[in-house]
């Protein structure tokens, strides 16, 4: 299956926007701005299918416009899930742009296609090489703005209050989002760009709920599910972007069952930690709640 | 030296005016309780020490230099809006705020996590920190919020609200705590607060704020019926019942109407 030139650079492309997608998506996942990756992959549409319409590279336009709208979000404001409405509205209208140049374009049905379920086996070198470009300089970047982001992520408004930029932050975040979605679309297309992006996130956050081990786990398993993917297509000889929408689906299936035995490992843990309580435990009064939440849980029970 | 000194300070939100011209100041390690009516500017206030609010005049002076974002020197906790994401451990959420302004990755250093470490032995927080935040009860989550507000060593906690949602035996427990950080830290507190009488055992001064005004003085000579009505900008009597403060409208019979007045009293007598 290596032997084969255009097999190599699958496994390489698919590998590169995998680590990428997976880091990005852990942030995407932990700030709720799922919705936000996947308006940004439509509009990515519309970019790419004007690009080929005046013979650039498909790429080029993927980037610069999921980047502009990126941006464009991103100086919009922190609460993008309040704008559900108006980013519905806005990924509509940039399909329909997306349609309207394609129309416009008519000897075009494979190449749309490939724009909106993915062709990473007709990724060449000189693609390969902006994904690896692109990929690497998204990565240094996130890497640069991981700690405000994590704790603007978690408390904004004390990072406020400490001189985050929280403006300037979340635009540079979706600036990076933008560049994921691209490089995803190159792969699974833009219709499937959650499955890159989003679904090993989350499955991440069910498996882990610590920082440092969710992220890698997430580009672990991002990397894992698209080489997946290749592999069961070359036996298969079904569509890879199939493989690997079933992958992370089957991922994330297998993550909400773990998530049960992860909080109960955890919960063992706290168990021992209790233990041996602090010197200043017993200066806290009895947590009323606990009874009443253990009441309420036993009365869920029966009436299950 | 004060720590917080608002000169001649009108402040503006919205187009409403929260503040006009008031002058007060807040000596180091003082336990400040926050008052007002609802939408009186509390939260504004703490915002604008923070410096993310601009005064429309005067100056507000922290440590001596202008307020401003990034300052240092002071912990905040924000009234809860929105929940911090439920999958994410107290440890996570206390340790993102160690020099959480600076770019780069986060660092897990030694120094990190002993600074994550004593901020979570502060509020006796250290078992419950590995859970989920989804996991804990209000109670919980709110004392690693304030674990959080500690990290890098403040001189000033501003608390905004931290008694709302809170059954009586928890909010002694939450006035309790922030009194003893203030007796080991020596920091100041400025406690904000829809009920004054949880907070009576703890506090050194009031400050109450009201239609545009903002006195600060001991209780004995804040809350009295002449200064609340102005700050109500409607007639007020003060009903005093043991060591407990009713604050009622003056124009009706306290006890049936001591529910409807500025201040519940839910809280049981101390002492």
């Amino acid at each position: 299956m290596l032997a084969y030139d255009f097999m190599r650079t699958a496994f390489l492309a698919s590998g590169i926007v995998a680590v990428l997608s997976g880091l990005v998506g852990y942030f995407l996942v932990l700030r709720n701005q799922t919705f936000a990756g996947h308006a940004l992959s439509h509009v990515g549409f519309t970019g790419a299918t004007g690009a080929i319409l005046i013979g650039v590279p498909s790429l080029w336009g993927l980037v610069g416009f999921t980047l502009l709208a990126g941006l464009a979000m991103g100086a919009l404001g922190e609460k993008l899930s309040a704008r559900d409405v108006a980013i519905g509205m806005t990924l509509s209208l940039a399909l329909g742009f997306g349609l309207l140049f394609l129309h416009f374009y008519t000897a075009f049905a494979t190449q749309a296609t490939a724009l909106l379920f993915g062709n990473v086996l007709g990724v060449d070198r000189a693609a390969l090489a902006s994904l690896a470009v692109l990929g690497v300089a998204s990565i240094v970047a996130l890497a640069c703005i991981s700690r405000p982001l994590l704790f603007a992520s978690l408390q904004p408004e004390l990072a406020e209050a400490r001189g985050v930029p929280l403006r300037l932050l979340s635009t540079a975040f979706l600036g990076i989002v933008a560049v994921a979605v691209s490089e995803s679309a190159q792969i699974v297309g833009v219709l499937l760009v959650f499955t890159l992006m989003v679904g090993p996130g989350a499955a991440a956050r069910n498996l882990s709920s610590r920082f440092g081990a969710g992220v890698a786990l997430s580009a672990a398993l991002a990397v894992a599910e698209a080489w997946g993917g290749l592999v069961l297509a070359w036996f298969t000889d079904w569509p890879v972007s199939f493989w690997i929408t079933a992958l992370s689906a089957a991922v994330y299936g297998l993550s909400l069952a773990a998530a049960p035995v992860a909080a109960a490992r955890a919960s063992a843990r706290r168990l021992g930690a209790a233990r041996t309580p602090g010197p200043g435990a017993a200066s806290v009064p009895p947590d009323p709640h606990r009874r009443f939440q253990a009441d309420a849980a036993a009365l869920d029970a029966k009436l299950d | 030296m004060s720590l917080v000194v608002f000169d001649r300070v009108t402040l503006d939100l919205a187009g409403r005016t929260i503040l006009s011209q008031a002058s007060f100041a807040i000596a180091p390690g003082e336990f400040v309780g926050l008052l007002g009516p609802n939408g009186a500017g509390k939260t504004t206030l703490m915002r604008a020490i923070l410096g993310l609010v601009r005064p429309r005049e005067g100056r507000i002076l922290v440590s001596g230099a202008p307020a401003a974002p990034g300052r240092g020197g002071i912990g905040y906790m924000p009234q809860l809006r929105a929940q911090p994401d439920p999958r994410s451990t107290g440890w996570d959420l206390v340790s993102g705020a160690v020099d959480g302004h600076r770019w780069g990755l986060p660092r897990r250093t030694a120094r990190a996590r002993e600074e994550v470490a004593w901020a979570l032995d502060m509020v006796d927080a250290t078992a419950i920190a590995r859970r989920p935040l989804g996991e804990l009860s209000g109670g919980e989550r709110q004392r690693l919020l304030l674990s959080q507000a500690l990290i890098g060593r403040p001189k000033l906690l501003l608390l905004d609200e931290p008694l709302i949602s809170l059954d009586p035996a928890h909010q002694r427990g939450t006035v309790d705590l922030a009194s003893r950080l203030r007796d080991e830290l020596g920091i100041a507190v400025l406690f904000s607060a829809h009920e004054l009488n949880p907070l009576l055992t703890a506090i050194d001064r009031v400050l109450y704020v009201g239609a545009g005004r903002a006195v600060l003085g001991a209780v004995d000579d804040v809350i009295t019926g002449p200064v609340l009505s102005k700050l109500y900008g409607a007639p007020i009597e003060v009903v005093r019942a043991g060591r407990r403060i009713f604050v009622v409208a003056a124009d009706v019979q306290p006890p049936s109407t001591a529910c409807d007045g500025p201040h519940q009293e839910p809280a049981r007598a101390r002492l």
